[in-house]
């Protein structure tokens, strides 16, 4: 199968796997995707009172190259601002990962996820 | 079958090359995947056939894309008949040489049933397609031009690229039943100018039960067998990939070897040549280009079904025309079409040399030959 | 435990070919090699003779005559051969209809959707969610203009076997051809042509420990069943199928046969054992749902959908099987597969199904080492899973509302 190394690095040790609270208010949650589709990523972030991620966990419903976007990004969003984060494109997420044409949706799936987090996080937050 | 049989009826079958039953042992046995599975079975089958389809297209002039495995030269003459007749809603009609494989001229006929006209291109007293005849078939519009590469009875190496570029001209496709050529002269599917050719594993020293359409896919074509969708949608059926291995292998060897195939074969066919006219005998096609393996005659007089009997009891394998009309006793229908009187017809014979057979075989054939000639001249002279 | 990975558990995708089939046939690439439509000398002589002693096991294997079995390349090329030159050969007498069943085989779903573009209609029955037919709604598909049914006697994704005897019997009250593509069928199920009211039936030598590249449809005599040929040329095969006879594969074939005659009653009882051991196996997995009837099935397969798992991720997962998540030919797709689909299963489970064929060299140790790989890694896909997470809280999951994407 056409899986490049660092999809099956992912696949086999992905990273911060888990849940953190939701009700927190420094927490974020996104959660995108559809069972019918064949994919639900659930992306959570949490933020310190300087408004940087300082962790990020994740729990995928979906194929290798899902489940390796989304561990991807928890690695990339920890010490990041919430705007940087918002910044992380789906075509970073699939150049670093080498996913062929295919499976662009799970990059496109997990920087949904991001938006989706981070919007939840802002929504909680005192403007 | 005793050992010493001497086989010289190569344009009907070969001898498969040791080599080439090599490649394919693992498929028969340990190597069973289904090209289609994903998991590491079936990936191994895939690359096979990748390798196979790459080594076919090099043989044939073609890019790999261009091949479409199928079960046999016959089906792809059907695929390519029956998918392309409909190719052009206004043209109803479909050209066929007089000298065509009954791979061609049975589908071609068959499509009479769905409204379509079959127009019969004559061939020259040569063994040649006479590209006038063409030209008159074509002032009805026509949808699909078939013409052999080289003939299977007579080893005569028709111009396809004339007859392709006067198809062309004319808007109609054109296919070519290239079974005869492969092997034994260069091909080149690229320059050809051919939208559509036949080729067949059993014919190079590959095994039965793999054969390819060589395919222009700019052209519609509609599939023969439907279902899983292998080779793109064109040929469904679970690959035979044992024996697409072993044609790719047999197509393989071409590359490196056809220079002395040729060589091989056509001293063994000159020196036939010459010992036939010795004995009277009238060769067919032999003014014409003609594939350097093949040699097509007839003693008058002798009819050819007695004297191929007559030849295989002395232990040698010849052939009295194509193995698939040879239940047949009907004269020839390439010898009709070239203006052969049906009686001298009656008495065709077919060699064919393979790269196997040797000056020795061919001598021991010429000896019996004359004999049995001489005997069966004798039995002719004292029943009439 | 020592088992050689990967493990070959896609016996219904093709089988490995038996060692004795393979010896059988290697003589007849090397020595007895021969056009068998060549009559003037024996080289073409021994391959006709192997080629009836194989068409002679094929036709003992399914109780027919010999002169009833036609070779083929593939059971893909009898199904097409079956339904499109029975529909054609007795569509002006009978009419244009055709019935045929949603889970069929995509060789017998794409000839009739063929047929369709040629002037035909056809219905298309649902199943049973166990996947089998309901009889009387066979019957009120049958049209005054039906002219022929297609149904399979043994389904290649979920093992499940058609009451064959029944709708056959039905058919011929109604006086419509039926045709059963017996692919996934021989040397697994009893086949009495004598007995089956079935006109027409496909073969395949690969899904029996033959070769591929060869297969047989059945043509009853009598009363005498006619087909237009759809291929042409020497008229080999009495006119019905031309092209050159590959020897070696067609002795194969009937060696192939010859062994499932001989062996398939013990070797399905262990088969039987087998499965029934992984089946209880994976049944110590929560939430694991068997697709088709238990009843009504071969006892070679095992379809499983193991739920909140995904099916791509699942077969990353167990690499060290080899497995399908549906049929062989439609796995290059992400579709999920049509079959479970037409059982009434939701896309999801649909998606997470693993379909387990074993066969005739798959060992217990195989099948531990199956279930042990199994329970591991669909816990650790579990963990990863939200959906497994909130079915674990209590959320019904067909009570959420998904964002679209």
């Amino acid at each position: 199968m056409a899986y490049s190394d660092k999809v099956l690095d992912h696949y086999e040790n992905p990273r911060n796997v888990g849940t953190l609270d939701k009700n927190d208010p420094h927490v974020g949650t996104g959660m995108v995707g559809a069972p019918a589709c064949g994919d639900v990523m659930k992306l959570q972030i949490k933020v310190n009172d300087s408004g940087i991620i300082e962790d990020a966990k994740f729990k995928t419903y979906g194929c290798g190259s899902a489940i390796a976007s989304s561990s991807l990004v928890t690695e990339w969003l920890k010490g990041k601002t919430l705007d940087q984060a918002a910044e992380i494109k789906n075509s970073a997420i699939a150049e670093e990962l080498a996913l062929p044409p295919v499976k662009i949706h799970c990059s496109v799936l997990a920087e949904d996820a991001i938006k989706a987090a981070v919007a939840d996080l802002k929504s909680k937050q005192p403007a | 079958m005793s050992n010493q049989h001497i086989y010289l009826d190569n344009n009907s079958t070969t001898l498969l090359d040791s080599r080439v039953l090599e490649s394919m042992l693992p498929f028969m046995q340990h190597q069973y995947g289904n090209p289609t599975s994903r998991h590491l079975f079936g990936r191994a089958a895939r690359q096979a056939l990748d390798q196979a389809r790459e080594q076919v297209a090099e043989a044939c002039g073609a890019h790999p894309s261009q091949v479409v495995f199928t079960s046999s030269g016959t089906e792809a003459n059907n695929f390519a008949i029956h998918g392309m007749a409909s190719n052009n809603e206004n043209a109803k009609q479909i050209a066929v040489s007089a000298i065509e494989h009954p791979a061609v001229t049975r589908p071609a006929f068959a499509l009479r049933e769905n409204g379509y006209r079959v127009a019969v291109i004559a061939a020259d007293h040569f063994g040649n397609t006479d590209p006038l005849s063409l030209e008159v078939a074509l002032e009805k519009p026509t949808s699909l031009v078939s013409v052999m590469l080289a003939n299977n009875e007579t080893g005569v190496i028709q111009d396809i690229a004339k007859l392709a570029e006067i198809a062309k001209s004319r808007g109609a496709l054109f296919h070519t039943d290239a079974v005869q050529a492969l092997g034994k002269i260069p091909l080149d599917f690229s320059t050809l100018g051919v939208n559509a050719m036949t080729v067949s594993s059993h014919k190079i020293n590959g095994p039965q039960g793999a054969g390819a359409l060589i395919l222009d896919k700019r052209v519609d074509i509609k599939p023969l067998l439907h279902g899983g969708g292998q080779e793109k949608g064109l040929r469904s059926g679970t690959e035979n990939v044992a024996a697409i291995v072993g044609f790719g292998a047999a197509c393989a060897l071409i590359k490196d070897e056809l220079a002395s195939r040729e060589k091989i074969t056509s001293q063994l066919r000159d020196t036939l040549n010459m010992g036939l006219k010795d004995l009277g005998a009238t060769i067919f096609g032999d003014k014409a280009m003609r594939l350097p393996n093949t040699s097509f005659f007839a003693f008058n007089e002798i009819e050819g079904e007695t004297l191929v009997m007559a030849l295989d009891r002395k232990g040698f394998a010849v052939a009295s025309g194509s193995a698939c009309s040879s239940d047949s006793t009907e004269p020839s229908h390439v010898l009709m079409a070239m203006g052969i009187s049906p009686d001298l017809a009656r008495g065709a014979i077919r060699v064919s040399f393979g790269t196997n057979n040797t000056t020795e075989q061919l001598n021991a054939f010429l000896t019996v030959l004359q004999s049995e000639v001489q005997r069966l001249r004798q039995l002719t002279a004292v029943a009439v | 435990m020592t088992v050689k990975t990967p493990i070959y558990l896609d016996y219904s995708a093709t089988t490995p070919v038996d060692p004795r089939v393979a010896e059988k046939m290697i003589p007849y690439i090397t020595e007895h090699f021969g056009n068998p439509a060549s009559r003037s000398h024996p080289f073409g002589w021994t391959a006709e003779q192997a080629v009836e002693e194989a068409r002679d096991e094929v036709a003992k294997l399914v109780n027919a005559d010999p002169r009833e079995i036609v070779w083929t390349s593939g059971a893909t090329e009898s199904n097409n051969l079956a339904i499109k030159g029975a529909a054609n050969f007795y569509s002006g007498t009978k009419g244009k209809h055709i019935i045929t069943v949603q889970t069929e085989h995509k060789a017998v779903i794409d000839t009739v959707r063929e047929l369709e573009r040629q002037g035909f209609t056809a219905t298309y029955l649902a199943p049973e969610p166990n996947g089998l037919i309901d009889l009387e709604k066979f019957k009120a598909a049958i049209q005054p203009d039906t002219v022929l049914a297609s149904v399979m006697f043994v389904n290649n994704e979920i093992g499940v076997i058609q009451d064959i005897t029944a709708i056959g019997n039905i058919c011929r009250e109604n006086n419509i051809i039926f045709h059963v593509d017996a692919a996934q069928a021989t040397g697994k199920v009893e086949i009495d042509l004598e007995k089956l009211p079935v006109d027409l039936m496909s073969f395949s030598a690969h899904k029996t420990y033959g070769p591929k590249g060869i297969g047989a449809l059945y043509v009853r005599r009598k009363p005498r069943i006619r087909i237009e040929a759809q291929m042409h040329g020497g008229g080999h095969e009495r006119g019905m199928r031309s092209g050159t006879l590959a020897t070696h594969q067609i002795v194969g074939m009937g060696e192939a046969f010859r062994i499932a005659r001989l062996e398939m009653k013990a070797e399905n009882l262990e088969v039987r054992r087998l499965r029934d051991r992984l089946l209880a196996g994976l049944e110590e997995i929560d939430e694991v749902y068997v697709n088709g009837d238990m009843q009504h099935r071969v006892p070679h397969n095992l379809n499983i959908s193991f739920n909140f798992v995904e099916g791509e991720s699942l077969i990353m997962a167990v690499k060290d099987i080899a497995v399908s998540s549906g049929s062989a030919c439609t796995s290059a797709s992400l579709e999920p597969s049509y079959v479970l689909r037409a059982l009434g299963r939701s896309d999801e489970l649909a998606h997470s199904s693993i379909r387990f064929s074993i066969g005739r060299f798959t060992t217990e140790e195989d099948v531990d080492y199956t279930i042990a790989l199994m329970k591991s890694k669909i816990g650790k896909l579990r963990e990863l899973s939200p959906l497994w997470e909130m079915h674990l809280d209590g959320v019904d999951l067909s009570k959420v509302e998904w964002a679209a994407h």
